[in-house]
């Protein structure tokens, strides 16, 4: 019968009363009432702590020399706060393997990302704007492709690679992801350009502006943020990649991903080299989480169908 | 700081993309180009007719030149390597291991048969159940809860930022937490120390009677050699308990002085530097306190417990008519409970799939909480003035108003949990690759991972993109109909 709920209409319900034949609300409700927002922070406080549990777990662990590691787990630093040392992180900045990684990723992330942006944002200006037989079912097969598995095209493309030469090597690492990154791409990018005001197209068009003129100076900029979003996508989906990095790159072009995964034969006695080179490769991704919030989320949220 | 993507800024109908262009081709009182009346219009936009044929015609021929400039590079790389291997995997499907004769549909017919492969479609298919909904249902509850909440930014980051790092780093980071050493990984420390605080660990798990004397095993416990009489002291050896786990309560042990009813002493038979003769109390051997001891009548029921005191003595004194045996049950030896095999065979892919939410559950909050921003509040108030408490609001109104939205959540978790891979394979340590694999997984391993089988390979790549190929229509024919 009662109409009180947990927090709602408080004006019929100033707390503690009960007015107009109303029957005074159950000692359960009552509680809710009182402790009802409390509970829910609490509750929020409690899941934050646990999602950061395995984080900070690491972290910690990456922090102890291997002795402790192997001895007590990474919690007893709240008693014993001295175990922690920089050690395992000045080793690793010394292992030539794990720092020559790091920087294999870095080349082959960066190329990739431009690359993709660069050739998706020519081709979605191209499939929005531009006029030609067939655009519309080659859109079609843009669209078809962004849910393609890399799995269906490893063992083709590695021929391929081998044919041309550069198997193993950064370029077909590269090369990969730029064909398997470029239909999200397009699809994102031409979907964004087709919003461009027509007027403003047809007014430089006038004025005899070239087509790629149009593009740099009309279309890039106001297509901003989708490129932004686009390029962050990529980025991480880049850096963060092992499978094709294992398929297409030798040992010596391997990137930290690659380099990190030899290590995992033997977790617990390697956790002093693993730790902190997990944490180095997620350094560049986090600081693109917490400088790119807005533009990081829209990305990974828009990609997140690949 | 915020994290919830506004849908009135930057590219508008993100959540809708995830799974293709929902609103976004036709977002907008009709695209530009649709406003326009279709393809072919470019040329007389209205603008000056007075243009000349010619004209046209060159503007054309540019035209064709700058779609070879803007979309050549990108179209050679789609076909080549995109397109054309997606005709020579299928081809390699229905070849040998090394491509050199074709078998027809042998490899499929080893797909659905090979204990690996198998085990691989059956994994997925675990994970496609179970992954996706849990996601979808923790997205859901935490986005309602962030939304109830004031300063929820923090909580939201906290919960989306797993989706910045890589598989790697995460299963890295959940090797750490499923280590099966209580003293390395948390949760087994966890449930270890809940395990401990209802059933108590023993203090005596390994040790052994002392040979030749008056105990002998039984049932994972000890029992007297013989039938023994009250009146007779009844001395208890055993050995083999290391120094670091002899209780820091233990006094010397005594021998029994006599007195009435069964009396005897439980004590580790073993002088510290040698020296004391075996089945007797010498000085400096130390009673074993707290030991669960049991008087056991002729036909088998236990007549009496006791525990043994600080010096190793126990007695009973109402029994005075024997014979009984003594005995010491099991639950003074069980050996402690040493956590839970997590990555061992049985519990791995479960626990893979919790890595998984973990890393995925901010992501389907995220996107949940921007249907709830765009929830219509008038629904929700109605529904509350017309005496709806908050649950049945939440499960009449809010539900139903965002089905959409997490329908789309499913679907695009589901594309993702067909195609895991890394999450596996570096999760799983060698000796449980078996029982976790996957299909993508086991596509690598046929593939490259020393099998070097590329019929079978292909043949699974081919059945991940059968997998995948409804989403793709999905796709299409949204596009198809939104323009």
């Amino acid at each position: 019968m009662s109409h009180t709920t947990i927090g709602t209409v408080p004006e019929l319900m100033p707390a503690g009363t009960a007015r107009g034949g109303r029957p005074r609300p159950g000692p359960w409700i009552r509680f809710m009432m009182r402790f009802g927002k409390a509970l829910l922070r609490l509750l929020a406080v409690l899941i934050g702590v646990f999602w950061l549990l395995p984080t900070f777990g690491l972290a910690v662990a990456s922090l102890r020399s291997s002795a402790d590691n192997s001895a007590t787990g990474w919690w007893t630093v709240f008693t014993a706060p001295a175990q922690l040392t920089l050690d395992n992180y000045a080793q690793v900045l010394q292992n030539e393997r794990i720092v020559e990684s790091l920087w294999n990723t870095v080349l082959i992330t960066v190329p990739s990302t431009l690359l993709v942006v660069l050739l998706g944002a020519l081709g979605a200006y191209a499939l929005a704007w531009l006029d030609f037989p067939g655009r519309d079912w080659l859109f079609v097969l843009v669209v078809a492709l962004i849910v393609v598995p890399v799995q269906v095209a490893i063992v083709p493309d590695a021929r391929i690679f081998r044919a041309l030469g550069i198997y193993g090597e950064i370029s077909a690492v590269i090369a990969f992801h730029v064909a398997f990154g470029l239909p999200f791409a397009i699809f994102l990018l031409r979907n964004f350009f087709l919003n461009i005001p027509r007027d403003l197209l047809e007014a430089a068009r006038i004025d005899g502006a070239r087509e790629m003129v149009i593009f740099a100076r009309v279309v890039l900029p106001i297509g901003w943020p989708a490129i932004a979003s686009l390029a962050i996508f990529q980025f991480l989906w880049v850096w963060n990649d092992l499978l094709v990095a294992l398929v297409f790159a030798t040992s010596d072009n391997a990137p930290i991903t690659y380099a990190l995964r030899e290590q995992m034969r033997s977790f617990s006695s390697n956790l002093d080299t693993i730790g902190p080179g997990a944490f180095l490769s997620m350094l560049v991704p986090l600081v693109v989480f917490f400088a790119f919030q807005r533009y990081f989320v829209q990305g990974v949220l828009a990609g997140s169908g690949k | 700081m915020t994290i919830t993507p506004d849908p009135a800024q930057g590219i508008h109908p993100y959540p809708a993309q995830t799974t293709i262009g929902r609103a976004s081709v036709a977002d907008g009182p009709g695209g530009p180009r649709h406003a326009a009346g279709g393809p072919g219009h470019r040329d007389t936009p209205g603008g000056p007719q007075t243009t000349a044929g010619t004209a046209a015609r060159r503007r054309s021929r540019e035209t064709r030149l700058m779609v070879a400039l803007f979309l050549g590079p990108a179209l050679v790389l789609l076909l080549v390597l995109v397109c054309y291997p997606i005709v020579y995997t299928l081809w390699l499907s229905f070849r040998s291991g090394d491509g050199s004769r074709f078998v027809g549909f042998d490899n499929y017919i080893e797909m659905f048969t090979s204990s690996n492969t198998r085990r691989a479609i059956l994994n997925n298919l675990v994970w496609v159940i179970v992954a996706p909904s849990v996601v979808t249902t923790l997205g859901l509850i935490f986005a309602v809860l962030t939304e109830r909440l004031r300063r929820s930014a923090v909580l939201k980051a906290v919960l989306f930022m797993p989706m910045a790092i890589s598989f790697l780093a995460a299963g890295v980071t959940f090797r750490l937490v499923y280590d099966e050493n209580p003293d390395r990984g948390v949760l087994n420390a966890a449930v270890v120390s809940v395990h401990d605080a209802f059933v108590s660990p023993s203090r005596y798990h390994g040790v052994d009677a002392r040979e030749q004397g008056e105990l002998v095993p039984m049932n994972d416990g000890f029992q007297s050699r013989g039938p023994v009489n009250p009146g007779e002291p009844v001395r208890l050896a055993l050995v083999g308990l290391p120094p670091d786990r002899i209780p820091t309560d233990a006094k010397p042990a005594t021998a029994p002085t006599g007195g009435p009813g069964l009396q005897g002493v439980v004590w580790l038979d073993f002088s510290r530097g040698g020296g004391g003769r075996a089945g007797t109390v010498d000085a400096g051997e130390v009673g074993l306190p707290q030991m669960t001891v049991e008087a056991v009548a002729d036909g088998g029921t236990v007549v009496a417990t006791t525990r043994t005191d600080a010096a190793g003595r126990f007695a009973f004194p109402n029994l005075t008519s024997g014979p009984y045996v003594i005995r010491l049950p099991a639950d003074n030896f069980t050996e402690p409970f040493n956590g839970v095999s997590w990555l061992g065979p049985t519990l791995i892919t479960p626990a893979v799939i919790g890595a998984y939410i973990w890393i995925w559950a901010g992501f389907a909050m995220v996107l949940v909480s921007a249907g709830l921003a765009a929830l219509p509040r008038e629904a929700l108030e109605a529904a509350r003035m017309d005496g709806a408490n908050e649950w049945q609001t939440f499960r009449h109104v809010t539900v139903p108003l965002v089905r959409p939205v997490l329908a789309v959540v499913l679907v695009t978790l589901t594309i993702n949990v067909l195609k895991i891979f890394d999450l596996v394979y570096v999760l799983a340590p060698e000796s449980s690759q078996d029982d976790a694999t996957v299909v993508a997984l086991e596509m690598y391993r046929v593939s490259f991972g020393g099998g070097l089988d590329y019929g079978l390979g292909s043949a699974l790549a081919v059945l991940l993109f059968a997998l995948v190929l409804p989403a793709m229509l999905f796709n299409i024919r949204r596009l198809r109909r939104d323009s």
